[in-house]
């Protein structure tokens, strides 16, 4: 298929194909400049409807059925099936991964109340610097600067609260 | 900053898509396999859905494959997700149109779904589809009404003996045949109901374990408490 720059090439598989690759470009999309955990698995899934288009459409054969014979005179020409195969499978896979990130979402959400990607960091990463015991990247009760910083981190005195409190599943709920 | 490269990777993605989507022979399909099985699958198999006889035919340790992979995500979605409280706080139940139509549409699904498995080898469907049905049947009830939560003691039955007879049929083939998965028992005629040999057994294994898997892990999903 040459691109024509005539609208005779505007045929309807054209328009098909150009979309399914429309619909993976809009999901990458989505995944690289979305910032909330939702959305992005709804533009993977975006994307993984564009790329079983994508693949149905390479077993496209001018003019012919669908594979399954007794329908038509034998030697009637068929599509492709072996792309059907593979998308028939991917959906069913694509399922059974979206309902797993959906599950791993639920215990994210339960355990820091938000689905931020840049949020969800930081709170990751106070976490795990208050459990470690060392001073929090950038934070404010920390020397900033050009004034020196011991080189090793200093313990927190015995007793002393933590900065944050440290959420554990089943604390706050 | 990190926006732009995004933009910028984006642009460039659909760029080479469209330019090696340009470059290839527009419907005429680059694989040659797809060509050699449309004339091969009707005598050797015998079922009439060419789709059906690769997928549980020539693909058939594949689909075993892809099958392990839903219980492995079914599986581990159960783990992250753990089991409700009891007593803890629910979703309130649906109005009455919502379970009445999910009432409504239980045997309607079920029947579809039945018949879809049931004639994978004859006519576009199959047991990833149906079992699919079948799952929606069983989880419409549970999205209208939350408390009637499924129970899962004979989901998991229901998928380890549709998972158990699957292989057993493949372990059959492979004592009689020679080969794991290959079709056995007589073709019959193409068309009719008992054709294809053990495609429509496998059939609905793959249709039953789906279905349950699906569900199970549905149900697992909205069995999750509610934040308060």
């Amino acid at each position: 298929m040459m691109i024509d720059p005539s609208l005779d090439a505007l045929t309807p598989e054209m328009v098909l194909f150009t979309g399914s690759i429309g619909l993976i470009v809009i999901g990458t999309a989505g995944l690289v400049l979305g910032r909330h955990l939702f959305r992005m698995l709804l533009a993977l899934a975006i994307a993984e409807a564009g790329v079983n288009l994508l693949l149905v459409l390479t077993g496209f054969r001018g003019g012919a059925i669908a594979p399954i014979l007794g329908f038509a005179p034998a030697g009637t020409p068929m599509v492709d099936p072996i792309p059907q195969v593979l998308v028939l499978t991917a959906i069913v896979i694509g399922v059974g991964v979206q309902a797993l990130a959906v599950a791993v979402m639920i215990r994210v959400y339960r355990a820091y109340r938000v689905l931020d990607v840049v949020q969800l960091r930081q709170r990751l990463e106070s976490d795990i610097c208050d459990a470690a015991g060392i001073p929090t990247a950038g934070s404010l009760d920390e020397p900033l600067g050009g004034r020196p910083l011991p080189p090793v981190p200093a313990p927190r005195p015995v007793g002393a609260p933590a900065r944050r409190p440290i959420h554990v599943e089943g604390t706050n709920t | 900053m990190r926006d732009f490269a995004s933009v910028l990777f984006t642009a460039g993605l659909a760029f080479l898509l469209l330019v090696i989507g340009s470059q290839l022979a527009f419907g005429a399909p680059p694989m040659r396999v797809g060509g050699e099985l449309l004339t091969v699958a009707g005598p050797q198999v015998g079922a009439a859905n060419i789709v059906t006889a690769i997928l549980l035919g020539y693909r058939g340790i594949d689909t075993l494959g892809e099958l392990s992979i839903l219980f492995a995500a079914a599986t581990a979605a159960g783990l992250v997700l753990g089991r409700r409280r009891a007593g803890g706080p629910q979703d309130r139940p649906g109005g009455l149109v919502l379970r009445a139509g999910a009432d409504l549409l239980f045997p309607l699904l079920v029947v579809v779904g039945l018949y879809v498995i049931v004639h994978g080898h004859l006519t576009p469907g199959g047991g990833f589809q149906g079992g699919v049905i079948l799952a929606a049947a069983f989880f419409a009830a549970v999205l209208a009404d939350p408390a009637r939560a499924l129970s899962h003691g004979p989901i998991v039955w229901l998928e380890g003996l549709a998972g158990t007879a699957f292989i057993l049929i493949g372990i059959w083939a492979l004592v009689e045949d020679g080969s794991f998965l290959a079709p056995m028992l007589p073709k019959g005629t193409m068309g009719e109901i008992l054709s294809a040999g053990t495609l429509p057994l496998l059939s609905v294994a793959v249709g039953l374990k789906v279905g349950a898997e699906l569900a199970g892990l549905m149900a697992s999903l909205a069995e999750t408490e509610t934040p308060e």
